[in-house]
This record gives C-alpha cells, sequence and structure tokens, in this order.
C-alpha cells in the first residue's frame, strides 16, 4: 500500500483526505484491523496540552531613536528579566524566568504567580507590555535608558523557540517522606499521598511515533494555536531507552524543539503556569500529524494507554539526589482509573497535562486538513534514532582549583 | 439571642488528636454538626462546623478556639473557579480534601462542585493555571 508524503498531500487539497485522531484510530483499527486501517486512512492528528519549561521566545523590538543597543544591557519585560546577550535589538524571553523581586521560595513555597510564561501569554493575547532598558552606551547607539511600551503587532519578529518540548513519556512522581513536596510535578502529598503524571497518553505525538520514522527535522506541527515546525531533535533527546515490544519506550525518551511564528499563535495554547514552590513556566499546546506512509506506522499510532508504561519515582529523595531507583512501572490506563498502587498502598492519581485539551488540538489539527488549508511537509533529516548511539550524560563534577 | 453559625476551622498537627469539640459543646453549651472533616497535605485538620447555641457562648467558644491555636474561618467565603483559565488537567484532584473535583471519565473533564467545597483554599496555589479564586 506504502503512500508518499507527496500523494497524501495530493489528497488534502482535493479534500479527500481521511483524517483520524490518535484517540479515534484505535477503534478504527479494532473494528477494521491493521491492513485495511491504513489503506483507509491518510493522516493521524496527535496532540498534547502540558507544562513545558524549556520554552521561550526571540523578540526583535525594532530600533528606537536615538539607538539603544540592549545587548550587554539589562533588559525587563513587565519586570521579567530578559535574556540580552544578542545584537543590539534581539532579545530571548525564557519561561521561567522572573521578576527580580519575586521572592521566590523565600517564603516556602513560593507561588511564582507571574514570570516568563505569563509575559508570553499576555504578548500573543495582544495586550501591550512594559519594556524597561538600561544599557552602556556606544558612538553608535548611544542611548543609556529606555522606557516603552511594545506590543506584538509593531515588533518586528516574536519567535517561538522552544528547545526542549514534547517529552515521550514522562515520570510518575510520588512524595515517600513525611513531608508535602512541592516539584515541577506538582504538590505531592506525604507518605505516597498522591501519584502525578503528566502526559497526553495514547494521544502524545512521540508516544505514536516511536521510532521517529515519520517525526523530524522539518515537520509541520500545530504550535500554540498557529504553525510551527520542529527546528531539531529536543535537548536530553534519549532514544536509547529500554522499550517495550511495541517500541514505547518505558522510561522518558524522545523530545523536540520547535518553533515557530508566535505572532499567529492564540493565548488560549500558550498559558502562563505556575508551580507552587518550584517556579513559573507556560503550559504548550502542541499537536503533530503523522502521515499513514505504511502498516507499520499505522500499527504504532494504534497504542493504547494500556500499552504505554512508565516508571514511579519518588521526588523525595531518589528525583533530587539522582538515584536510579524505581518504585515500579505502571500503565497509563491504570493511571487514568484515578488510583494505582505503590509499594502495597493505593495512592490516587492527578495529572498536570490536559486530556481534554490535547482532544482539541488533535481535532483541530484533522479540521485543519481535512478543509485542506494544512499540508503535510516532508522530512528535511530525521531525528536521531536507537541507532545513533547518543547515551543520556549526567553532569559529574570536577573540582576547579590549580586550573 | 440564639444563633446559628457555619465555620470551618484548621487545626495544626499538634492539636488534631485533641478533643476540643468535646469541650466546645460542654464546657461553652454549644450544640454541633459536623459537615466535613479532613487531614490536608500538611497534615493539618480540617473541620466544617455547624454550631448552634446563645450569642454569648457562641463568642465565649470561639474565643476558646482562637486560644488553642486553632484557625477559623467562616464560611462567608467562596471558592470559584475561573472558567476561562481551567484546562481541565485534573492537577487539584488529589489536593483537595473533600472530593469537590470530579473526573468525568469519558471525556476527562474536571466537574468543579462548589456545593462539596469547605474553602480550604488548598486548590488556589496548587492549580498551576491560578483558576481558583477566593471571592468575598
Ligand atoms: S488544577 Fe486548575 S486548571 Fe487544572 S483542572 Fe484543576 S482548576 Fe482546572
Ligand atoms: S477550596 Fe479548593 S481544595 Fe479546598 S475544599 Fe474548596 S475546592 Fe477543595
Amino acid at each position: 500500500m506504502a503512500k508518499t508524503i507527496a500523494e497524501i498531500n495530493e489528497k488534502i487539497r482535493k479534500g479527500q483526505a481521511v483524517v483520524v485522531t490518535a484517540e479515534k484510530i484505535i477503534e478504527v483499527v479494532e473494528e477494521k484491523g491493521v491492513k485495511r486501517a491504513a489503506e483507509e486512512v491518510d493522516v493521524v492528528t496527535t496532540g498534547t496540552f502540558g507544562p513545558m519549561c524549556s520554552s521561550g521566545a526571540f523578540l526583535n523590538i525594532g530600533h528606537s531613536k536615538p539607538r539603544i543597543k540592549l545587548g550587554g544591557g539589562k533588559v525587563y519585560l513587565n519586570d521579567v528579566p530578559v535574556y540580552t546577550g544578542l545584537a543590539a535589538v534581539d532579545i530571548f524571553l525564557g519561561v521561567t524566568a522572573l521578576p527580580e523581586d519575586d521572592p521566590r521560595n523565600k517564603f516556602y513555597p513560593g507561588e511564582f504567580n507571574y514570570g516568563g510564561g505569563h509575559v508570553i501569554e499576555e504578548l500573543v493575547a495582544g495586550k501591550d507590555i512594559r519594556l524597561v532598558a538600561t544599557a552602556y552606551g556606544t558612538d553608535c547607539y548611544p542611548r543609556k535608558k529606555l522606557e516603552t511600551l511594545i506590543n506584538i503587532r509593531d515588533i518586528n519578529e516574536a519567535v517561538l523557540f522552544n528547545i526542549r518540548n514534547a517529552y515521550q513519556n514522562y515520570n510518575v512522581a510520588v512524595n515517600l517522606s513525611d513531608r508535602t513536596r512541592y516539584t515541577y510535578m506538582g504538590v505531592l502529598k506525604p507518605n505516597l499521598g498522591n501519584a502525578n503524571y503528566s502526559t497526553a497518553g495514547q494521544l502524545s505525538p512521540l508516544l505514536n511515533d516511536p521510532y521517529y520514522k515519520t517525526i523530524g527535522i522539518g515537520t509541520k506541527i500545530f504550535l500554540g494555536g498557529g504553525i510551527g515546525y520542529v527546528a531539531w531533535q529536543g535537548t536530553q533527546h534519549n532514544p536509547n531507552v529500554l522499550r517495550r515490544d511495541n517500541g514505547v519506550p518505558r522510561r522518558p525518551a524522545g523530545t523536540l524543539s520547535v518553533i515557530g511564528d508566535l505572532k499567529q499563535m492564540k493565548p488560549e495554547w500558550l498559558r502562563g503556569t505556575s508551580m507552587l514552590g518550584y517556579g513559573s513556566t507556560i503550559t504548550v499546546g502542541i499537536g503533530v500529524p503523522i502521515p499513514i506512509l505504511s502498516e507499520e506506522i499505522l500499527r504504532y499510532t494504534a497504542v493504547k494507554d494500556a500499552d504505554i508504561i512508565t516508571p514511579i519515582v519518588d521526588y523525595s529523595e531518589a528525583y533530587p539526589q539522582r538515584k536510579p531507583d524505581i518504585l515500579g512501572e505502571v500503565s497509563y490506563a491504570r493511571l487514568k482509573s484515578g488510583r494505582i498502587e505503590v509499594q502495597g498502598k493505593e495512592v490516587p492519581t492527578a495529572s498536570l497535562s490536559s486530556y481534554p485539551r490535547a482532544v482539541e488540538i488533535a481535532q483541530i489539527l484533522k479540521e485543519w486538513i481535512q478543509k485542506g488549508e494544512f499540508l503535510l511537509s516532508e522530512l528535511v533529516a530525521p531525528l536521531p534514532g536507537v541507532e545513533s548511539g547518543i547515551t543520556f550524560k549526567n553532569l559529574e563534577e570536577r573540582p576547579i582549583e590549580g586550573r | 439571642m440564639a444563633i446559628s453559625r457555619r465555620i470551618v476551622l484548621h487545626f495544626p498537627e499538634r492539636l488534631v488528636e485533641q478533643p476540643i469539640i468535646c469541650r466546645l459543646a460542654r464546657d461553652f453549651n454549644l450544640e454541633f454538626n459536623i459537615l466535613k472533616a479532613a487531614v490536608t497535605p500538611n497534615e493539618e485538620g480540617l473541620l466544617v462546623l455547624e454550631l448552634n447555641g446563645e450569642q454569648k457562648d457562641y463568642d465565649r467558644g470561639i474565643q476558646y478556639l482562637t486560644e488553642t491555636g486553632i484557625r477559623i474561618q467562616s464560611l462567608s467565603q467562596n471558592v470559584i473557579r475561573n472558567e476561562e483559565r481551567c484546562t481541565h488537567c485534573g492537577a487539584c484532584i488529589t489536593i483537595c480534601p473533600t472530593g469537590a473535583f470530579i473526573i468525568e471519565p469519558s471525556t476527562r473533564l474536571v466537574d468543579f462542585s462548589d456545593t462539596k467545597c469547605i474553602v480550604c483554599g488548598l486548590c488556589i496555589k496548587a492549580c498551576p493555571l491560578r483558576a481558583m479564586e477566593l471571592k468575598f
């Protein structure tokens, strides 16, 4: 049957492509079998909507009169510091950046109500943002101070560039200690009081393409409510983990680096987020279309929550101390049932990533494709796979003295 | 004058095991109904009470509770959900001591039932989207 992306795009242009979501394909395969489903279906759409800290935006704010060189200076957007180690008016706004006067965890647990992620949400919503800058002044860029409102409409570029998003599988977090732990996996109650996970499971992009056969550099995607692209493998991309027979990783594995024009994105899909006692971040909406080029690819997309398992990790000791121990493995079907068993105890579960919103993303992407508005892209290069030999490196400290 | 009030008591861990409510009834002549009881993630005890009795007994009872170190909150506040901000992630489900958040199994939308809410406030900071708000 093997189809090509060009053939699928031809059908999309004619409005004839058969597109289903990664949730729906499970039923289709149960009903029709892999072979028929692979013949009939052209594209499977995936989605995920969860907190993703390695995100941020490059902005080119335009040149003031007289000019100012922000590079090497200090710049704040709504009091949140941005990175200025670039040319005169290019800056980078990271989602975990915090206003200098935020008490952080001085009053434990810190609330982190406003940070870089919230600035991005407001920028995308079209709100004016306060820019306050100081610079050292040069012959060609004499200004030393700048205070102005900026708006996404008026600046030259606003590019969302997230260096690591869409983790392929992720830990379940629990707390074995006797005090509450405030983590990036949410509030963890003492003595196995709850278990938090963060995934769209059967809808999640990389869980539907476990060996990166279709998702790679250049893949056109839904990003933050607009269109984006996979730019590179994400940082910590680690294809060489334990996998099940179905190819699905049993540990956190692949990741994506994504890029797109922030000006066409929507605030509903880029939400400033606050993790109590941990920090501020952003919840990002990502949807990736998977072209059904073969039966094998279709079989991967039919993966169910029951077939995806993930490790349970203690965030009071094992995680912070970087110990490899896990407390067991559990499937997403189990996690979604609301209760799992850990060390003989029944533990209630909660998710940090929104499944209903992931469904919505997969649905929106499906509609874009059905209406012929969204064509699939050919890969420019694949992501490093299992054969790449990539290993996950920890930081082994070395003394600095004597150098 | 006889009155009836609904209050929320926050017990620090050290007081959880004390027979405070019994004393409230015995020494201050107040009738009570326990509307809800729970233990929060910080091992703080939470009790929602309806107290009935004479105003002067009620005032003395409240004074006694305050002196023991219990934090008292009247039920005139309300916690509401900002529907526009809620993403239905479900992070609040295991935080709420009274089970006010329920997942609808087929859609996985998170239903917030404010009749179960005792206004403990725990979800307000635990919700990553800051969708839960205290209203007076
Ligand atoms: S944690 Fe907040 S955003 Fe998530 S479901 Fe609960 S109220 Fe909604
Ligand atoms: S304030 Fe929030 S956590 Fe507390 S009872 Fe109400 S809904 Fe539950």
